[in-house]
């Protein structure tokens, strides 16, 4: 038996024929498809602030939602407490969204076996005792403030968790897995004069606690985050207006994911509310842009074994040479619409309602030295950090804001630039790309994406690349 | 003793038993209904319950907290122990403390928080208001083709905060709501396509079903801002009088609290540190904000720490005259609490609004709208690009151009760029608009000047 379904078997005493029954209470008023989600998360955090650890928590949640799928309609009902009578209770409400005769649901549940494992973590950083975990904080804040006397604020988060999730659909398939999460972030502000800035930096992973130790140190984050304050305290208003923009390697991906990856949901496109609704098949970027959304890297943030409703992640080519291939799939547009399933129905909690979602989405490689790009330009803007995105699925309008950019002039990058937002429309945006550079990076592995008031972890990347006109929102 | 605040009473006795010198518990229990029709058919439907409990405990002066969704005796064991093993690793700070005796209590008024008739409606009903809700906005006119749907919500919880100190306090919460995202959808050669297509939303949210605005007045609003976004364009890069409507006006507001609140001040990561007293915004800025609004959306008779609710005035015509506190921040300021703790399940206490406002003016929105001759209404932001350390301020906007005193046409793609000091510096003219669609909220504002980016 799988390990997770074990465990849930052993901690909550949930056999095979109590599945069976919910999910026949599920289909009781003749749903065409019902399926459980379990979960259960253990989480620990730590935040450190003026070089004092300030607060620690550990926590505990655990529940079953229980959703029914008729024709477009959802039914959903949750429980936070795994008892037999509860979670029965909650199939029954969700099976109200149908009102016909009860179906029968398959009869036998088949385990699904992967025989792959993106994160094959042997000991959870939650089952490590939270005195081994203060060191990396404080250990950040000694490397950020020891990186220049300008820094005068520090603050350090720890987090992880993880999460055993146990996936039964009415058509027999159980799948499930057991998905750890850490990350370290750092903010630091510095001060010179009357001037104050911030920067920030974090990152991690699907990872144990020695990614940190080995691969990126506290250190690491600590002095990129430094570093970006020390920086801000010399720059400019930024500028106002189109012009060329050159986005550096990795996190300024998150420019693919909101000008392209969220118009791709298969759900907004279903019900043909997204810009991108209807251009299957057409070119909607230059040919050097090919887009992917992959659910299979190892140990990155947003890689899944599984998706939320138990298909498993894959490879999505959403954009190939320009040509928009595909959309993210989850099982009600997949049902209703004929698509394969790709692995993209994601849900924040067993309280939530799974939605098509991105997992890692970024450009393929090009062929440009990334030195030649920036070389190209005569006026313009280089961006490499930004902080939060947005996105007006309907009409297409994006938004990203740059934390770190610099004027590029006569070929060359000159001066720091404050904070601006950048502005554009995503089926257009890629048309003007006309250099991809070779330096395909992946974030650090930071990034959080909000949609319906559902937050997942998510990941981006991008090489450098120059987009011959965007609309810089700068003040000068 | 109902069952719940037995529960928060033996965590705090079992934590202090257990060894901590201090110790405070939230348990909150609530359940919601929520239903989306799209284009006439039930797409969402989902009804449930929740509750969790969150434990801080002290060690002297090091803190820490944990949370569970386990209610079971061996649940609870596990809270208190794990809460007690960080405690022991975190840091002594002097600041880490329950609140001082003074501060603690339950504001006495009924403030109106919690109405029966939310409990009493039935599915189909609520259903039935969202089904007539896009309906409506559907009959408004041919151009609006699609929708992403109407939707009723109702929830009804309570809150229970227990402290070691011998505060216990409760009460009871609803709100329901009714909102609608109507499509527009252009038509071109008498063909309508998904190019240029547009979507706007309105909603209403009560605590009361009573209070809660009808289905017309809600569709009618939602498919007018839909439509006139139909056609929209970029402008020019330029620099003009910008008026935010109370959507765009109360998330400014929301900027601003970011920059006054406490934590922020004490870590000196705010625009504001140091300005107690001064001037940082036009006479024509009053700012309140007030825990104790019957039937607010941020009221309620105490706050995430058990301080009694209060009122604080936070800019008296421009002069900034409180920041917003918790009583850790206080006490690193060397000040006495606002009354502002927010508290989650997790974590310390953090800080933030209770009903925070911006008290309405003499203008009508029409008469601020007459008097630019040529500017930017905006109706939304969209994007993130707000920096409280700096007060640098960068969003994506869209609205109406406004030309010789009228909306001219609409506008998309573009920012609107300044400093939140000199915006606030820069308002001109205050709206007579004021209305509470959620605890933060602001009447239209006109402001100078500011940086459009365009073409």
């Amino acid at each position: 038996m799988q390990r997770e379904r074990k465990f849930f078997e052993e901690k909550y005493g949930i056999t095979e024929a109590d599945l069976e029954k919910y999910l026949g209470a599920a289909l009781s008023a003749g749903g065409e498809y019902a399926d459980l989600y379990f979960e259960y998360q253990e989480s620990t955090s730590i935040s450190l602030d003026e070089s004092l650890v300030k607060g620690a928590t550990q926590g505990v949640s655990a529940g079953c939602g229980v959703r029914v799928l008729s024709g477009e309609r959802t039914g959903y009902a949750y429980t936070d407490d795994l008892s037999s009578d509860k979670i029965l209770k909650a199939a029954q409400v969700a099976a109200h969204i149908s009102n016909g005769p009860a179906r029968v649901s398959t009869v036998g549940l088949s385990e699904l076996q992967l025989s792959r494992s993106l994160y094959p973590v042997v000991t959870a950083p939650t089952d490590i005792e939270i005195a081994a975990k203060l060191d990396l904080v404080l250990r950040a804040d000694k490397a950020a403030r020891a990186h220049d006397n300008r820094i005068t604020q520090v603050r350090v988060g720890y987090a992880d968790e993880v999460r055993h999730v146990l996936t039964v659909a009415s058509d027999g398939g159980v799948t499930s897995d057991y998905q750890p999460l850490a990350r370290i972030s750092v903010f630091c502000l510095a001060q010179e004069g009357k001037m104050t800035q911030r920067g920030f930096s974090g990152g991690g992973g699907r990872v144990e606690l020695k990614f940190f130790l080995e691969d990126k140190t506290p250190e690491y984050f600590a002095e990129e985050a430094a570093r970006q304050a020390i920086v801000q305290l010399s720059a400019v208003d930024a500028p106002a207006g189109e012009m060329e923009v050159v986005l550096g390697p990795g996190w300024p991906g998150i420019l693919l994911h909101e000008a392209i990856g969220h118009g791709l949901e298969a759900d907004f496109n279903r019900k043909k509310t997204s810009a991108f609704s209807g251009l299957i098949g057409q070119k909607v970027a230059s040919e050097l842009c090919t887009v992917v959304d992959d659910g299979t890297l190892p140990s990155r943030r947003g890689s899944l074994n599984v998706d939320d409703e138990g298909t498993p992640t894959s490879q999505t080519v959403l954009i190939e040479k320009g040509v928009l291939r595909g959309y993210l799939q989850d099982k009600l547009s997949g049902r209703l619409t004929g698509a394969s399933l790709t692995g993209n129905g994601r849900r924040e909690s067993y309280a939530d309602i799974p939605m098509p979602r991105m997992t890692n989405t970024f450009m393929l490689a090009g062929e440009s030295e990334p030195e030649d790009i920036i070389r190209s330009v005569r006026r313009g803007l280089y961006a490499v950090q930004f902080g939060g995105g947005q996105v007006d699925i309907t009409n297409g309008k994006f938004v990203f804001s740059a934390s770190e950019a610099y004027l590029i002039e006569d070929g060359k990058v000159t001066r720091p630039v404050r904070n601006a937002t950048l502005i554009g429309s995503g089926p257009e945006v890629l048309k003007h790309v006309s250099m991809v550079g070779h330096d395909l990076a992946l974030d650090e592995g930071i990034g959080t994406c909000g949609k319906n008031g559902q937050t997942i972890p998510v990941g981006v990347g991008i090489p450098t690349i120059k987009i011959d006109r965007l609309t810089v929102g700068g003040t000068g | 003793m109902n069952d719940l605040q037995q529960l928060a009473s033996d965590v705090v006795k079992t934590a202090t038993k257990s060894g901590a010198t201090a110790a405070d518990c939230v348990v909150r229990e609530g359940s919601e209904f929520s239903t989306t029709v799209r284009c006439n058919e039930i797409e969402q439907l989902k009804e449930s319950g929740a509750k969790g409990i969150g434990l801080r405990v002290f060690l002297g002066h090091r803190t820490a907290s944990s949370y569970t969704s386990d209610f079971s005796p061996k649940g609870i064991e596990r809270l208190v122990s794990s809460a007690l093993a960080a405690a022991r690793v975190t840091s002594e700070d002097p600041c880490a403390g329950l609140p001082e005796a003074e501060h603690v209590g339950s504001h006495p008024d009924e403030l109106g928080l919690y109405h029966d008739d939310v409990s009493r409606l039935e599915p189909s009903f609520m259903i039935d208001l969202a089904r007539k809700t896009e309906q409506i906005a559907f009959d408004c006119d041919p151009r609006i083709r699609n929708s992403e749907g109407g939707t009723f919500d109702s929830y009804r919880g309570r809150k229970i905060l227990a402290t070691s100190q011998g505060f216990f306090g409760e009460y009871r919460h609803s709100t329901c709501s009714l909102s609608v995202a109507p499509i527009a959808v252009p038509e071109t050669d008498g063909k309508a396509g998904t190019l240029g297509m547009q979507r706007d939303y309105w909603y209403s949210l009560s605590r009361s079903f009573a209070g809660l605005e009808t289905p017309e007045q809600v569709a009618r609003k939602a498919a007018e801002r839909t439509l006139r976004k139909l056609g929209a364009r970029k402008i020019s890069t330029c620099r003009i009088p910008i008026i935010l409507d109370q959507l765009t006006a109360g998330s400014l507001l929301q900027n601003l609290f970011e920059a006054i609140n406490g934590d922020a001040i004490y870590r000196g990561a705010s625009f504001l540190v140091g300005k107690l007293g001064e001037k940082v915004a036009s006479e024509h800025v009053t700012i309140v904000d007030d825990g104790t609004m019957p039937g607010g959306f941020g009221s309620s008779p105490f706050d995430g720490e058990g301080v009694r609710s209060g009122r604080t005035v936070v800019m008296d015509r421009g002069v900034l005259t409180s920041y917003m506190l918790n009583c850790y921040a206080a006490r690193k300021l060397g000040m006495k609490t606002t009354g502002n703790a927010s508290r989650g399940m997790a974590g310390n206490p953090g800080i933030g609004p209770t009903n925070f406002f911006l008290q309405p003016g003499p203008h009508s929105p029409d008469e601020i709208i007459r008097s630019v001759k040529n500017g930017f209404y905006v109706t939304d932001f969209i994007g993130f690009g707000v920096n409280a350390v700096t007060g640098d301020f960068s969003r994506g906007a869209s609205g109406m151009w406004i030309e010789n005193g009228e909306l001219a046409y609409p506008v998309e793609e573009v920012t609107v760029a300044g400093n939140l000091l000199e915006m606030f510096h820069g308002i001109a003219m205050v709206g007579t608009d004021l209305e509470f669609r959620g605890s933060v909220a602001s009447p239209t504002l006109k402001i100078s000047e500011m940086t459009v980016a365009g073409n």
